[in-house]
């Protein structure tokens, strides 16, 4: 590892703490730029960078992940934790709830005891003085021996403060607290085997290395190089001799630590009564109010709100009304009169257009759905309903190899699949990780497609039961399979619940627009790609040929032959597919079964291209090759079944 | 006088089945026993039974050496589980074998050990032998598994008997302690508790390895 060395690099100023504290607030206060804030856990899987100026001095800001401790357990907290390890920082601000300092200050210790230069925020102070609680903050400077500023960034308080002492300080490294003699005599052995030369203190990676954390151990070795073997042996000593409560030993030595911070210093009122957010909370959780009040928010969210209100209302103004009757007929009037060369005339204005197609898709249909679906999910987000989801959930999930957590992706996955499959990081085990693509990528339609199909299913009674008939038992099917299937450890559940909040307006239009323009740059370009690859494949005959070669699979699910262009749309964009076939509904193409048939399979049929390329790039190739062909031939023998089934019983005749 | 293994098999199985199943006898299929059985007939000599045809009853006389059976076997599956960590079939094999050796006080010292535990693991009550109604007389706070712990109650965490070191860290980052105030809020569908000002879900793996001091 690199000496440490402070240069004349920007100064770089790096916020960690649990999940749910307002890192991400205070790093927008801090930077101006936005980064998503979230009232669950697990948003922040990467790390954000921004800039702010303070007196004239140029600072780098770090927002990092959720981490509980300074051991990461998760993903997230690894990728923490890597940067106290990798980077230089002219102070680390160590950000906590003042509802709960005695559970988050032994983490403040760990930091003081790696060597850190250290602010502590105290945040969410608003909240804690509602709750009666009150902190001597004076008292808690002194006896931490680091900065202790008051904060309540969501209201920007405290922001100040905490500017000026950016500003102001050199920061020193904090004198760290004594354990009790026996662990001091244990740590005090294994520092005096250190030789080489590291970021954090050895007392804290002696620590860590007794706790047996395994990145630690790598680092340790290669900074050791030969003279690892020695300290290495004293540390399994060590370990073992203390083999049966060390973590909890250290974790109450914190603890004592902690208490004797806080004594006097700390004070809560006590008899409070349960208030209206506490009461609606117990509502949302006891499952004979919970689960009509999920279905409630299902259908005002997204069937009012994204179905009718965005997919309809809003697509219908600016698909029929602006691009159909002025934007498209004068862009094609355009064309017609300066673009003599056939092959850009449809290139830009031609049947598969950039303009014509992409544009329009993007902008007109795709946006609006996606849009409201984003400004729904922010809004119920930022109440901090999910975590009370995912408790309700979790045992049903349970027997599909997940547990309640998953939900946040699962729901995700109704927006954007894509970003949901992104999202599947914050669970656990790897199996659960597995298990939430393969569900992604087959059952979860994404609004956009949801949207299309919701408007495409409509018009035809009973369509539209039979195909969430058709998604539920795919989902559940396929979810029973997996959990018996995929190999790995089953699932455990714990979820920090956050207090029930209004959303905050400011929080909801950053998150939407955050997420909305995630999607635009992501997405649009593969839009712009998928439409000069049909171009392309119509000009050169290949298209057709392509088309061809579906028929066959076309007629074994009793489907018009033109379908198969649908299909392959459908693997550009989800909801181009079911766009395709919108326009064949339309001409009348296809009966109330090839309707169902058709909508059913390229629901379940591949992801779209930026799904599949994230799935490469979270599941590896042989994973995400796997799920490709088996969600390919589900889909086709599901619709197969399906047309036989509806054929044979009538339903939709 | 110590019983056979076997006749204490046989009290065990009539007991559950006159005491907890509702029933006023047992067949000799229940029992899994033939007419001539030894273990039938010590029980017989003793008078702890009635047998008429294939129907065997529980006599007055027999039935407080049954209700202990029933204790031992109990007491043995909840030392399996919570001390020795042997869970599932294995469990309940080892706890078979080892109920009859839980005699002249040993049963006592173990359950105080345990803490007078009120159900087996499969949730079954465990009958009160006399130390655990000693025990009772004297207002001891009993350690229980957070499962046991009803909504609404409160009471201090005693100590946590997960295994797996991640989980361990886990609970402990999120202020599950030793020491700590816990306060249960539902334990459906999941196990909803406050410590400190948070409120945490967990599920019921998970809530079995917390135990509580009852306040």
């Amino acid at each position: 590892m690199a000496a440490v060395d402070k240069g004349n690099e920007t100064p770089r100023i790096v916020l960690v703490g649990s999940p749910n504290v307002g890192k991400s607030s205070l790093f927008n206060e801090l930077t101006g730029t936005y980064t998503t804030v979230s009232n669950y856990p697990g948003t922040s899987v990467e790390i954000s960078r921004g800039h702010c100026d303070i007196a004239g001095i140029r600072y780098e800001v770090l927002d990092t992940p959720g981490m509980y401790s300074l051991m990461p357990i998760s993903e997230e907290e690894k990728v923490a934790r890597d940067i106290l390890l990798n980077e230089t920082p002219h102070v680390v601000i160590h950000v906590i709830d003042a509802r709960n300092v005695e559970r988050m200050l032994p983490m403040t210790l760990q930091l003081v005891e790696a060597g850190l230069p250290m602010m502590l925020v105290i945040n969410i102070m608003d909240e804690a003085e509602r709750l009666g609680i009150r902190i001597d903050f004076p008292a808690l400077r002194e006896r931490l021996g680091i900065p202790v500023i008051a904060a309540a960034t969501a209201r920007r308080r405290g922001l100040q403060e905490i500017r000026q002492a950016i500003g102001n300080q050199d920061f020193d490294i904090g004198t760290p607290f004594s354990y009790s003699p026996d662990l001091e005599d244990d740590i005090r052995e294994i520092s005096s085997c250190f030789h080489g030369k590291y970021r954090l203190s050895r007392r804290s990676l002696a620590l860590l290395l007794l706790q047996k954390d395994q990145h630690i151990q790598e680092l340790v070795s290669d900074g050791e190089a030969q003279l690892a073997e020695p300290l290495m042996e004293c540390v399994k000593k060590v370990a073992f001799a203390r083999r049966s409560d060390l973590h909890l030993h250290i974790s109450l030595e914190r603890k004592r630590i902690t208490r004797n911070l806080l004594s006097g210093a700390l004070t809560q009122e006590e008899g409070r009564k349960p208030s209206l957010s506490d009461r609606l909370s117990s509502l949302t959780m006891n499952p004979w109010t919970g689960f009509p009040f999920l279905l409630a928010t299902l259908y005002f969210g997204l069937y009012k709100f994204v179905g009718g209100f965005g997919a309809g209302t809003v697509v219908d103004f600016l698909e029929s009304t602006l691009f159909e009757s002025y934007l498209i007929p004068w862009l094609i009037d355009l064309g017609d009169r300066f673009l003599p060369w056939y092959w850009l005339h449809e290139l830009l204005v031609g049947e598969y257009g950039i303009f014509t197609l992409a544009i329009r898709y993007a902008v007109a249909i795709v946006l609006p759905i996606v849009g409201t679906f984003f400004l729904a999910f922010s809004i119920i987000e930022d109440t901090g309903y999910f975590p009370r989801l995912a408790m309700l959930v979790d045992r049903i999930f349970k027997n599909i190899g997940l547990n309640g957590r998953a939900v946040i992706p699962l729901v995700l996955g109704f927006g954007c699949d894509t970003m949901a499959t992104i999202v599947t990081r914050t669970l656990e085990t790897v199996r659960e990780r597995i298990i939430a693509t393969v569900l992604l990528a087959l059952a979860i339609p994404c609004s956009a497609q949801l949207g299309v199909i919701l408007g495409l299913l409509s018009s035809v009674p009973g369509a539209l039961a039979v195909w969430t008939l058709s998604m539920v038992l795919v989902f559940l099917l396929i979810g029973l399979l997996a959990a018996r299937l995929v190999p790995g450890e089953q699932p455990m559940f714990y979820m920090e619940i956050p207090p029930l909040r209004m959303p905050q307006l400011r929080n909801v239009i950053t998150k939407t627009l955050t997420r909305m323009q995630w999607y635009f740059v992501e997405i649009f370009p593969l839009f712009i790609i998928a439409s000069v690859l049909l171009w392309a494949g119509k000009l050169s005959g290949a298209l057709s040929w392509v088309v061809k070669g579906m028929e066959p699979v076309m007629t074994m699910l009793g489907l018009p032959s033109q379908a198969a262009a649908a299909f392959i749309f459908g693997f550009f964009r989800r909801d181009f597919g079911a766009a395709g076939l919108y326009d064949m509904q339309t001409s009348g193409l296809l009966t109330p079964v090839q309707l169902t048939v058709a909508a059913v399979t390229l629901t379940l049929f591949v992801p779209c291209v930026a799904q599949f390329l994230v799935m490469n790039k979270e599941r590896g190739w042989k994973v995400s090759f796997g799920i490709f062909i088996f969600v390919t031939l589900l889909a086709f023998a599901v619709g197969w079944l399906l047309n036989k089934v509806l054929l044979f019983t009538a339903v939709l005749s | 006088m110590k019983l056979s293994e076997k006749a204490e098999e046989i009290l065990e199985a009539l007991w559950i089945a006159t005491e907890e199943e509702g029933e006023n006898a047992a067949h000799f299929q229940t029992l899994g026993v033939g007419p001539g059985d030894d273990g039938l007939c010590e029980l017989d000599r003793l008078a702890y039974i009635d047998i008429r045809g294939e129907r065997v009853y529980l006599r007055q006389e027999g039935r407080e050496e049954a209700k202990m059976t029933v204790r031992r076997h109990r007491l043995a599956e909840r030392l399996m589980m919570d001390v020795l960590d042997i869970k599932g079939a294995s469990g309940d094999a080892k706890a078979c074998e080892f109920e009859h050796l839980l005699h002249q006080g040993v049963d006592t010292k173990i359950c105080t050990l345990l803490n007078h535990p009120t159900t087996c693991p499969h949730g079954k009550p465990i009958p009160p032998g006399k130390c655990c109604l000693e025990a009772q007389a004297r207002g001891e706070a009993g350690v229980v598994p957070l499962t046991e712990v009803n909504a609404g109650q409160q009471g201090e965490i005693a100590y946590l008997s997960v295994t797996d070191p991640k989980k361990m860290q886990k609970l402990m980052s999120l202020g599950v302690l030793p020491g700590n105030q816990l306060r249960l809020a539902r334990t459906f569908p999941a196990y909803v508790f406050t410590v400190g000002n948070s409120e945490f879900a967990i599920d019921e793996d998970l809530a079995r390895e917390i135990f509580i001091r009852k306040i």
